[in-house]
């Protein structure tokens, strides 16, 4: 779907294959975009509510702060890594825009007001700092990126503690206020924000020499590094590209909540690894892209969405949700197999 | 020899066709009980194809598979394995992370009732099996820690001693010493004798007439003929491989061909005391332009260290490399490139994407070259197609996954995306490992093009055949050091 050679595939690829042949090598494609349907067809039986123009928009509202976490978690797993610091680095640098804000006198926190545009600078040169301690890491000492990025989740939200002390600030710049909880002719800026970061990722990973080294690195590290790709330095660059998606959908999120807290994004960590592995990019790298993490977030959204729709326990939701996680990490593993099966 | 009775395995008019691209065509093949079968072919002749179909790999074929005369499908490996068919495949495949006798008893570790694995009688039974077949190595060391020849020995050995009536061989002495090809003939010998039906692939004619009773040939999917070894030639074996006069092919890669004198060019690599721990020892040589650098030696003599070193994969302990006069510390293989040195390592996996279409695989490394940030696809292809041609890649389909390919082509792939924009120094390591005559002599036409364009090379290679063919000046490198400089260009015969 999104991966650059079937874009251009019908045009000149000769694949005198079998139509089955052809299906299973793209396995990882359809498979979403049937649970997809499904899902929302199931919904809309079930719920009147659901299928409706202001569902839609609750929807895409609901994935936005995931869709932008995820553009950048797309660039890690199509590498064959990971980056479990993505929602601590959100909270973080939630937290630290509102800390460079002037708060209302009545929240607690000793911060350190600057201007709208410094406050927000900060914020991010704060999250790429984060993405870059992960990215020498990983590199420079050759800790692997789970472990990484395990200690640097612990990090960030040891940062972030810090600066709130437990307690909630509310005030952010007004340009993050703007994108994160206004909207323009009906639509909200977050969604646009959302559609335009992973169009961005899209069209980075599909036309430029850096995306096509991402996908050749995810491939087969050892004939990119063969080949004089360095690949050390584009594994540092998506670890930064994670950090930063998520920093920016820490700000917006915490405007989005109208709150900056401690803790506030803990279930981003798996919505966003949800939406990137449920959407069929490989775990094991260089197959997959944003089409398909855009397919994984709309799976997940219509999921969480259509569960409040239908009368179901919610705590039985959770568990439906890690069902179907498990079932896409089955598809996943099991795309890779058949789609080197119709390659042999 | 046991042309009388009936066969082991029969196949009949066997097809597999890889994406439309046919590698076998309507095959019929026979195994005999107690008999060494060879197979020639050049590459992409459907050799492996056939063998991985009997070896359960590729389930999926249409024809006839008849095993003790009952017709037999195998649905996997595991059910090839049971059917008592083992086979060495042309790649190495251990577990090097394993222990030596782990990765002899891979699957079958013997076991107490209660299923816990005994070390003990594991140990003790690899060494003796190992032993047998004269490796001499404590069965507790770990696989990866020894030289890749050994662990294809131990590979082998697996094989042989997995008590499997069918034993399949694909290449397997492209990575072996002189010596340790004696002792896998003579087990083979022995195993045959003992009623075993053993499948030999290889490239070496010689080998082949040598330890089997019958020669198959193949040539673009189909058998071409079947002999009985003692009634043909080599000659006649690779007329029938290539189907065109065999005589000047044999020629261009026996030993007497005559190379121009050799580059009196610039030194475009100097190396001086080059040193790795354990593995290289004040090493100190020059390359110059438009000459070809024989470097030869066995196994786990320091020739893969070298290469990694000159392309800045890993760093020396000491010693200095200067790239056309100017001193250089690669800190990685991107700043290598930028340098002008390019390396074609020895194994296919290392070097090539083979879940992505050849136009990728060769554009990868003068992508920096034809885009600044944006890709130019169009210009990709182009550059890509030029070079399918020039190298004569078959199929010509830019487009194809890599994987669809044939070895031979593969090997093409990956020299062809250094020759858009020609490096100052190419390291070719195994650069005709494994291929058949026709690939080699296509590889040694390349590199001579390249040589007069004013390239400098340096073949690394433990295949004498290589290094006498390609080079004009060989060194001999043994236990990380040179051992006899200089040595007589056409001397027939090379070593210490």
């Amino acid at each position: 779907m999104a991966s650059s050679d079937s874009a251009t595939a019908p045009a000149d690829h000769k694949r005198p294959r079998g139509l089955a042949s052809f299906l299973r090598s793209q396995m990882r494609n359809i498979a979403p975009f049937l649970t997809l349907i499904f899902l929302s067809a199931f919904f809309a039986i079930a719920s009147p509510s659901f299928a409706t123009i202001d569902n839609v928009g609750n929807i895409l509202t609901q994935v936005s702060v995931t869709g932008i976490i995820a553009v950048g978690l797309t660039f890690v797993i199509l590498c064959a890594e990971i980056d479990l610091s993505i929602a601590s680095i959100a909270n973080v640098t939630g937290i630290a825009v509102a800390y460079f804000t002037l708060q209302e006198s009545y929240v607690n926190i000793a911060n350190v007001p600057m201007p709208g545009i410094v406050a927000i600078l900060l914020a991010l040169a704060l999250c790429a700092l984060l993405g870059l301690v992960n990215a020498l890491g990983l590199t420079m000492i050759g800790i692997p990126s789970f472990i990484m990025t395990l200690a640097m989740m612990q990090i960030a939200a040891g940062v972030s503690a810090l600066l709130v002390r437990g307690q909630i600030a509310y005030k952010v710049p007004d340009l993050i206020t703007t994108l994160g909880s206004g909207s323009i002719g009906g639509i909200p800026w977050i969604v646009i924000v959302a559609a335009v970061m992973l169009l961005g990722g899209h069209l980075m990973l599909t036309y430029t020499r850096f995306g096509r080294y991402v996908y050749m690195v995810g491939g087969n590290r050892e004939a990119a590094e063969f080949a004089g790709l360095n690949v050390k330095l584009i594994l540092g660059s998506v670890m930064v590209i994670s950090a930063v998606c998520s920093g920016i959908g820490g700000m917006l999120g915490v405007a989005h909540f109208g709150s900056a807290q401690q803790n506030e994004f803990d279930t981003y960590l798996l919505d966003s690894i949800a939406a990137v592995v449920v959407g069929g990019t490989s775990l094991f790298g260089g197959r997959g892209g944003i089409g398909n993490t855009i397919v994984g977030l709309f799976v997940l959204g219509v999921l969480n969405n259509g569960l409040d729709h239908v009368n179901i326990d919610s705590f039985l939701k959770i568990l439906i949700r890690g069902l179907i996680l498990l079932a896409a990490l089955i598809i996943n593993v099991y795309a890779q197999r058949l789609r080197e099966q119709a390659a042999d | 020899m046991s042309q009388g009775r009936s066969p082991i395995l029969e196949l009949n008019q066997i097809t597999k066709a890889f994406g439309g691209v046919e590698a076998l065509r309507g095959v019929d093949f026979a195994l005999h009980a107690g008999e060494i079968h060879g197979l020639v072919g050049e590459n992409g002749a459907g050799k492996s194809t056939l063998m991985k179909i009997i070896a359960g790999v590729h389930p999926e074929f249409s024809g006839r598979f008849m095993l003790d005369g009952k017709e037999t499908r195998f649905r996997s490996t595991r059910d090839a394995h049971a059917a008592g068919i083992g086979m060495v495949h042309q790649e190495l495949s251990v577990a090097p992370d394993l222990t030596v006798a782990e990765n002899v008893f891979l699957g079958n570790q013997p076991t107490n009732r209660l299923g816990f694995v005994q070390w003990r009688r594991m140990a003790r039974e690899a060494g003796e099996q190992l032993s047998r077949f004269g490796i001499d190595v404590d069965p507790m060391t770990r696989l990866g820690d020894l030289p890749i020849g050994l662990q294809q020995l131990i590979e082998i050995a697996r094989v042989l001693f997995s008590g499997a009536r069918i034993i399949i061989l694909d290449e397997p002495t492209s990575a072996l010493s002189p010596p340790e090809v004696e002792r896998l003939f003579a087990t083979l010998q022995k195993l045959r004798d003992e009623g075993t039906s053993i499948v030999f692939i290889s490239h070496f004619i010689e080998d082949i007439l040598r330890v089997s009773d019958v020669v198959t040939v193949f040539r673009n999917g189909r058998k071409i003929a079947e002999t009985a070894s003692a009634d043909t030639t080599k000659g006649a074996l690779i007329e029938a491989m290539i189907g065109r006069g065999g005589e000047a092919l044999e020629h261009s890669y026996t030993d007497d061909l005559m190379l121009p004198q050799s580059g009196t060019g610039p030194a475009v690599l100097k190396v001086d005391q080059l040193s790795l721990r354990r593995s290289l020892q004040d090493v100190s040589f020059e390359a110059r332009a438009g000459e070809v650098l024989g470097i030869y030696g066995f196994m786990g003599c320091g020739q893969l260290e070298l290469s990694r070193i000159l392309f800045g994969k890993l760093r020396p302990d000491g010693g200095t490399l200067a790239v056309d006069g100017t001193a250089r510390t690669f800190r990685s293989t991107a700043a290598a490139r930028r340098a002008g040195v390019a390396l074609v390592p020895e194994s296919r996996r290392a070097m090539l994407f083979h879940q992505e279409p050849v136009y990728k695989n060769i554009s990868i490394s003068v992508l920096e070259r034809i885009s600044a940030v944006l890709l130019k696809p169009v210009r990709e292809r182009a550059i890509a197609q030029r070079q399918v041609e020039q190298l004569q890649i078959r199929p010509p389909v830019v487009g194809l996954d890599l994987g669809m390919l044939s070895g031979g082509n593969q090997q093409k792939v990956a020299l062809a995306k250094w020759l858009t924009y020609p490096p100052r120094l190419l390291v070719l390591c195994e650069p005709t490992r494994g291929m058949d005559v026709g690939a080699k002599n296509d590889v040694i036409n390349i590199v001579r093009d390249l040589r007069a364009k004013g390239l400098a090379i340096i073949v690394l290679s433990t295949e004498p055949e290589t290094v006498l063919s390609l080079a004009d000046r060989i060194l001999v490198l043994k236990r990380g050091a040179w051992c006899a400089n200089s040595l007589a260009r056409r001397s027939a015969r090379i070593g210490c």
